[in-house]
This record gives C-alpha cells, structure tokens and sequence, in this order.
C-alpha cells in the first residue's frame, strides 16, 4: 500500500467536511474491496475517512411498508436480521450470498452499492425493487444511482447514510455465482411491487440494469413459463475467462425464471 | 508520514501500538505483538488463513487496518485455549487429524469456532458452506469437517451438563 492518513470521524458532518477539504480523500467503510484495491496500489488516496465509528449509520428498521437499512450495516447482519426475515426474505437470502463468512462480517450495504462492482449482489436488489437511495444531502431513486461500471451518480464526497426499500408483494433472487470468489457471474433479482414487476440484472453488463422484456412478459402472467424461450441480447454483455457474452445472456433466461419459480 | 496510536484488547490483554495508518492488523498482531500464529497464507484476502475474532466475529485481519480494530476485542489463536486446555475445536483437529501441513489451520480453527458460537449444531452443508472463507490446498476438507462436526457435538454436551 501506499502510504496515506487515517481519519475517523464520529459524525457524517465531520466525514462530509473532511471529503470537501481534501479531493483525494476517500471514503472507508467495510474496506473489502478498498482495502485489497489499496494492497495492490491501484488507488493512491491522500487519506481514508472511516465511517467505521458512526453508530448511526449501521442499522435495520421497518417504518410500515419500507424497510430501512443504515449504509454501514453489515451483510451478515442484513443475513440474520429477524426484521429483514420477515419482511423481505429475498434480501437476507441475497445477504447471506456474498463472498464468505469473514468478508459478510466487515462488508457494508453502503459500500457494495457505492462501488457498484459489476458482479455485486446489492445493486440488483437495490434496482429491483425500485429503493431510494439516502446521502448526506438528498434521495437519489435507484433508477437514477447506478450510471455505469464502477459508477453511480454520488457527487464527490457524498455519503451515503441509509438505503429505503419499498416491500414488494414478491421478491427473489438468484444467482449463478463464480465458485471462486462467490460474485455473480450472473444474478437475477425479480420483484412485484407496488408500482409493477422489475427484473434486474448484475454480473451480465457493465452495471446493473434492468431487462424490460422479461418485466413485460411478467407483467402479464407471473409465472416462470411467461419468460420461458425469452432472450436478451448478448451484444452489451461482458466476455471473460469466466463466461462469454452469450452464455451470460443464456443465464439471464434461465436464473429469472428460477426466480420466478421460487415465488410464483 | 503520521503514525496513529491504537488500543485493543488481544486475547483479554489490553495493548498500545504507534502504527502507521497502512499497518494491517495481521501486521500488528505478528510483527508488534509476536503473535505468529496467525498466519498470512494469500495476502488477498480469499484464503482465510489469517482468520482472527474482532469483537466476537471471524474476519481477515490482513484486510482490516488496525486503526479500525482501535478499541475491538480481539482474538487470535493463541487466545482460544484457557488455561493449558484446548478449546474443543481444537481438541477435535487433533483427534481427527483436521490438517495435513497445518498452514491453514488457525485460520480453519477460529473460523469454526465462531460458527459453533452462531450455529452450535450445523449440518454438514452449513459447515462446509460457512469454510468457503478457507482454503487448505492438502485435506480435501474431509477431516476438517469431521472435526468441526465433533467439537460441535462435545460443546453441545458440555453446554448441556453446565444446565
């Protein structure tokens, strides 16, 4: 690693003051891939603002119809929250599903969704089921965070502080993860909400998105033989050592109709 | 290049360290602290060897800086016998032969320890499912399963004699 400074701030105003005063200041939270990314010296920030001691921000409430998850609440305890069993089954099981052990005791929900890594688990539960994304200084509608690979659409020095999820009538996800490293080489999150059916897709493009065909299709019958013989292109696709284009595309069909099939 | 000072509690000991902002946790631990029994098997935090508990929760500690662990409870495997008695997981790798080279096995040991805490009567599956953060490159993860299952059985019981 290269060398930098350390702060941690016991406020978000304190963190957001200090990101404003320093440009190449970058935010720490469960630092499982900021910390590797670092050891690889592939970042040089001048210092790290640890969110690790804001109270605040860790936590999981339900305020009627919304779950409410704090960005620095980690994936093991999104994984055994009774509140989140209860009401949104699908994203504790999703919880449950990243990385291992040790990396769901240290990662952050914040986190995930800020470094929007293509193959992330978050972002697909984030987009499918249409939540709303809480900074220091406004919402932003999932529709509009995620902007492209590694991308999204936080000023400089925005935190995020919490994430609201809307409970569907429906949720599920299901994913085709790597062996290895347990990212989705394909994941899909399929919901019925109050404002209709979304599907959305991560490990298949350069970002999560969502697929409008098979929203259509379940839309009108939600069964899993609605999306059977459904295709997505394969031209935007990612191509790796570990899939091509085309079977990613093939896993889309079939991971949403799996989905489709644990709830329908 | 500032250093930072950080207290935390190792294996019930409260310790100081001036560290550099950068120094892993692994690093304060094996090379300020002389605890060496936690190992650094792949430095990128896939391989779990260097598997320690912060605050009562199995982590990587060569991916947490100990400035984050100020003020945690931590403890590494030289904190898990008590007393001169091992800790039955560790009972049961010996009995079991847990382990060929033994590279992996602290981190094997207190990650399953941590799991017998959570889940004290794992399947097979949940046991195998919650090892996915360690890797041993020699067993094929036979043994080590077997003995994960066996301490498992022996803290049960002990749990329910003390009742």
């Amino acid at each position: 690693m290269y060398a930098f400074d350390y702060t941690r701030p016991t406020s978000v105003a304190d963190a957001v003051a200090t990101l404003a005063s320093d440009s190449d200041a970058t935010v720490l939270a469960g630092g499982m891939t900021l910390i590797p990314t670092l050891k690889q010296r592939l970042a040089q920030p001048s210092q790290l603002v640890d969110l690790g001691a804001l109270p605040g921000l860790a936590g999981i409430r339900r305020e009627g119809d919304t779950l409410i998850i704090g960005a620095m609440t980690r994936h093991a305890d999104v994984a055994r929250s009774e509140i989140v069993a209860a009401a949104l089954p699908a994203l504790a099981a999703l919880a449950d599903g990243i990385g291992d052990a040790q990396v769901r005791h240290r990662g952050t929900i914040g986190g995930s969704i800020v470094n929007h890594d293509p193959a992330a688990d978050y972002p697909s539960a984030v987009l499918g089921l249409g939540a709303t994304v809480v900074t220091d200084r406004r919402q932003i509608a999932a529709d509009d965070f995620f902007t492209g690979l590694f991308a999204t659409a936080l000023e400089e020095g925005e935190i995020v502080t919490e994430v609201r999820f809307p409970l569907p009538k429906r949720a599920a996800y299901v994913k085709f993860p790597n062996p290895a490293s347990r990212y989705a080489v394909v994941g899909v999150f399929v919901a019925e909400t109050g404002s209709g059916v979304r599907v959305a897709v991560t490990g298949a493009g350069p970002g999560v998105f969502r697929a409008g065909n098979f929203e259509a299709a379940l839309t009108a019958s939600f069964t899993p033989k609605a999306v059977e013989g459904l295709v997505w292109s394969a031209d935007d696709l990612n191509s790796d050592m570990h899939a091509s284009a085309g079977y990613r595309a093939h896993l889309i069909g079939v991971l949403a109709k799996r989905a489709v099939a644990t709830i329908a | 290049m500032t250093t930072l000072s950080v207290s935390l509690t190792v294996n019930g000991k409260k310790v100081s360290a001036d560290v550099e902002p950068r120094t892993l946790l692994v690093q304060l631990l094996r090379e300020n602290l002389h605890l060496t029994g936690t190992h650094v098997g792949c430095d990128t935090s896939q391989c779990g060897a260097c598997t320690v508990h912060v605050n009562g929760d199995s982590v990587k500690s060569c991916t947490i800086l100990a400035a984050q662990a100020d003020g945690a409870d931590v403890r590494t495997i030289e904190g898990l016998a008590q007393a001169g008695v091992l800790h039955a997981v560790q009972e049961a790798f010996r009995e079991h032969h847990g382990l060929q080279c033994g590279f992996c096995t602290p981190g094997m040991v207190m990650s399953s320890a941590d799991l017998l805490v959570k889940n004290p009567n794992p399947s097979e599956h949940e046991i195998r499912t919650w090892l996915e953060g360690n890797i041993c490159r020699c067993t094929g993860y036979h043994n080590i399963v077997k003995a994960v299952q066996h301490a498992a059985q022996t803290l049960r019981q002990t749990a329910q004699a003390a009742e």
